[in-house]
Parts: structure tokens; sequence; C-alpha cells
């Protein structure tokens, strides 16, 4: 066995390289279907975090995956332009924006089944290893009730942090909260 | 927003059979570690709960050599003159814990240039900007794993963490491996540098020789004559166990 590297922080300056232009369009603006997810990041003070950065990642619509260790495989034809991938680097405001498609639920190996989600991941300068956290929808009520993850988070109310808030404007706000009263479940992954 | 393909999505779930990734034990730093002073608003409190290897966590974004340019991978070609410092080739190979190659994935860089200055618009640090260097690239590593740059030796820099403090010389690197399991954002750093005993973050991880792998090797083998020095460095992802039957 080989040993693993250790992660270090992206620090103040990964802007320099990470933000692509179409990052944060897992499919193109206009695309039928398109759903757009807003979200700010904070830290324990309740400020802004300026200099973060989202990435996400998801099943399609049919909730499959383009991958070899998707063993259904994707859907011959897929879904066009859906690269399942989105990265978007916070403004100064704190702010992020995806521009995605709503996956699918997804079967797991014993059987059951998991809402649709989003895996996320949070970097950001003081952020020693990534953070990983889950995006789930405010309108799969019955689903995310049942969903394995969900459901194995000890406090009930800690859920809520998971669950996207539908805005005015029919985007779907997800805010992330590293530290603090409201603060994000994330994972071990 | 309901989907109406959803239905079809499944197959008999007897048949999904998933790879799972191994769980590194004290190799990665803790997220609150006081010596670096912007984890303390920035770490989460409550323990991070457990997600089990499913779908979204054993596949990933495979992204392809669509992305790189033909000057991605030499940092010292991105502009009409030739960048100030001391030119370096930096290669070596991505592996999974096991030893097995990861190919195909995509490598991407940011660093000082020469003197230790960032070309970003926060950076203050008062030492020159060069005009022919950005300080960034990306590679995607072939059959075998292996990848390869060409830059120029990155400076130290002050960074106000503390009284004095001085970052040693390091290229920021981010993998995605093949799984999200794998995706990893590290520092590499060189042989040998007396600021590396002082240094928060490289000490942030509490393995002695965790911390000695994000060192690369001076590689004289890989130095060409006349013309550059060569370093280089592996970089391990985490492995994957044998497919498992639920």
């Amino acid at each position: 066995m080989l040993g693993i590297t250790p992660s270090q922080t992206v620090g103040p300056y990964f802007a320099m390289r990470l933000p692509w232009p179409d990052g944060p369009y897992v499919v193109p603006e206009g695309t039928p279907g398109a759903i757009t997810i807003v979200g700010r990041m904070y830290d324990g003070a309740g400020n802004v975090i300026p200099d973060g950065l989202v990435e996400t990642w998801q099943a399609g619509p049919d909730g499959r995956f383009a991958h070899p260790d998707d063993p259904r495989g994707a859907t011959p034809g897929g879904y066009y332009a859906f690269r399942g991938f989105g990265r978007c680097p916070t403004a100064p405001d704190g702010s992020y924006r995806i521009v995605t498609l709503k996956p699918g639920p997804l079967p797991t190996p014993d059987g059951g089944i998991e809402a649709p989600h989003l895996d996320v991941s949070v970097f950001a300068r003081g952020l020693l290893d990534r953070v990983v956290t889950r995006l789930y929808f405010p309108d799969e009520l019955t689903a995310n009730a049942a969903d394995p993850v969900l459901c194995s988070i000890s406090e009930p109310a800690r859920r809520a942090t998971l669950i996207a808030v539908p805005e005015p404007e029919g985007e779907l706000r997800f805010d992330i909260w590293l530290q603090g009263e409201r603060e994000t479940v994330f994972f071990d992954v | 927003m309901t989907t109406e393909v959803s239905t079809t999505a499944f197959t008999g779930s007897s048949e999904l059979a998933l790879p799972s990734y191994e769980r590194p034990l004290g190799v990665h730093p803790p997220l609150d570690f006081a010596g670096y002073r912007s984890t303390a608003l920035r770490h989460p409190k409550h323990p991070l709960v457990l997600l089990p290897h499913r779908l979204t966590e054993v596949t990933g974004p495979l992204l392809g050599d669509d992305l790189i340019t033909a000057t991605d991978a030499d940092l010292t070609t991105q502009h009409a003159g030739e960048p100030q410092g001391q030119r370096i080739i930096l290669a070596g190979r991505v592996l999974d814990s096991d030893g097995r190659p990861v190919p195909d994935t995509l490598i991407e860089i940011w660093q000082t240039n020469a003197a230790g200055r960032y070309r970003h618009w926060r950076e203050h640090h008062p030492a020159p900007l060069d005009p022919n260097f950005d300080g960034i690239g990306r590679a995607i590593t072939d059959s075998a794993g292996r990848y390869r740059f060409v830059t120029i030796q990155p400076g130290a820099y002050p960074w106000g963490n503390h009284h004095n403090a001085w970052r040693p010389a390091h290229i920021h690197f981010s993998l995605f491996g093949r799984a999200f399991t794998q995706r990893i954002v590290t520092q590499m750093y060189f042989p040998g540098d007396p600021l590396l005993p002082l240094d928060p973050i490289f000490n942030s991880v509490p393995d002695e020789k965790a911390r000695q792998r994000m060192i690369a090797d001076f590689d004289m083998n890989l130095t060409q004559p006349e013309w550059a020095l060569g370093y280089t460095w592996d970089i391990v992802l985490r492995g994957r166990t044998a497919t498992v039957f639920e």
C-alpha cells in the first residue's frame, strides 16, 4: 500500500486557475428544464466568505451517471451537454450560482432508493481539506423522508440544512454555513 | 420539477455492485488547526456524518482533454517572452494507494512567480509581477498516470498569519481522480526548504511520513543539461476496495 497524499488548503489565490468560464453551467443556460441553484457561504461569525469555491456532482435526470462505475451505464443519447459537474467561486458578497438539471432518484446496492441530490464540495482559504455536503430538493418530501443519508443524521433538525429553499423567482437557495448556529451538515466521505 | 423519466432509472438493484474507497485515517490535516488562523471561523464544529459510498460517490467527472491547450503544461511558453527565474521540469505519476495508475485525469496547478508573487488581484506582496508568467497550468495524465509540467521555481512569500510568517515555496495541485471520493487539492513543496519546519499549513498534516509525501524529489535523471532542473513528485489518491455485492 502506498501512502495517500495529504490535502492542503486551496488558499486565497485559487481563483487564478480553478474557475472556468463555463464552470457554473452544468448545462447551458436556457436548457429546457434547467434549474438555478443560488446561495452564499458564511463563516462562524456570520460573515460571508468571498474566497470560497463550490463544486457540485450529480446524476442526470434519469438517475444515471456517464461513468464506468455506474453498472447501469448512461442512457443512450444521454442529455445534451450535461456534464454532471459544476464549479463556481464565491463572489465578494459570498454568493455562488450553478445552472443544472434536477437529478433523478438513485438505487442503492441494498435495494433502497436515494432521494435526488447533489454532492457538494466546499473549498476555501482556512479549509485545510474540502468539506462535503449534499443538496436535496424541497419538492421531494416523500423521497427525502426515506433517504438513507438524511435519515442517518441523528438530529432531525439539522437535516433541514441540506434541503434547498425555493426562491420567489424559481431559483433554489442553498446557503452553506461552515460554522455557527446554522452550521450545515458535512459528511465524512 | 418532478422528473418524468425517473421510473426508468432502476434496473434490478441486486445487480448494482459498486466499488468502495479506502477511508484514510490520520493522513489529512484536521479542519481546526490553531496554527493556521483562518481555520478558526471556517471549520465545522459538529462531527462529520459518515457517508457510505454509493453511486454519486463512486462516480465523478471524467473531464476530457478538450479543456487543455498546447501551452497549458509549459508555463514558460504562455507569453511572447520567457519568464524570469529558475526553469524546472516537474513530472510524476498519479496513482491510487494500491499502486494502480490513474489515467486520463485532469491536473490543475497554480503558483507564484520567481519573486514569490501571485498574479491575483487580492495579492499585495510588494514583489514584482512578471509579464511573461501567469503561474497557471493544466495537464491530463496519460494511460500510465504520468504528467509533466515545465515551469519556474516559485518563490517564498509573506502571508501575515503570524509575525514574520513566510510560506515555503510550493505549487498548488488540484486533482479529480476517477471518483468523487478521490477529489483532492494539495500543495507540492521543494526538498531542503528551511521554511518547511516553520510553516503551519505544511505542519497541519499530523503524520511526519505523510508530510514528507508532499515534498518533491530532486531528480538528476529528469534534469536536462544546459536547460532545467528536474523534480519528481508522485501523487497518491485513495484506493478502491474490491467490488462489494450486497
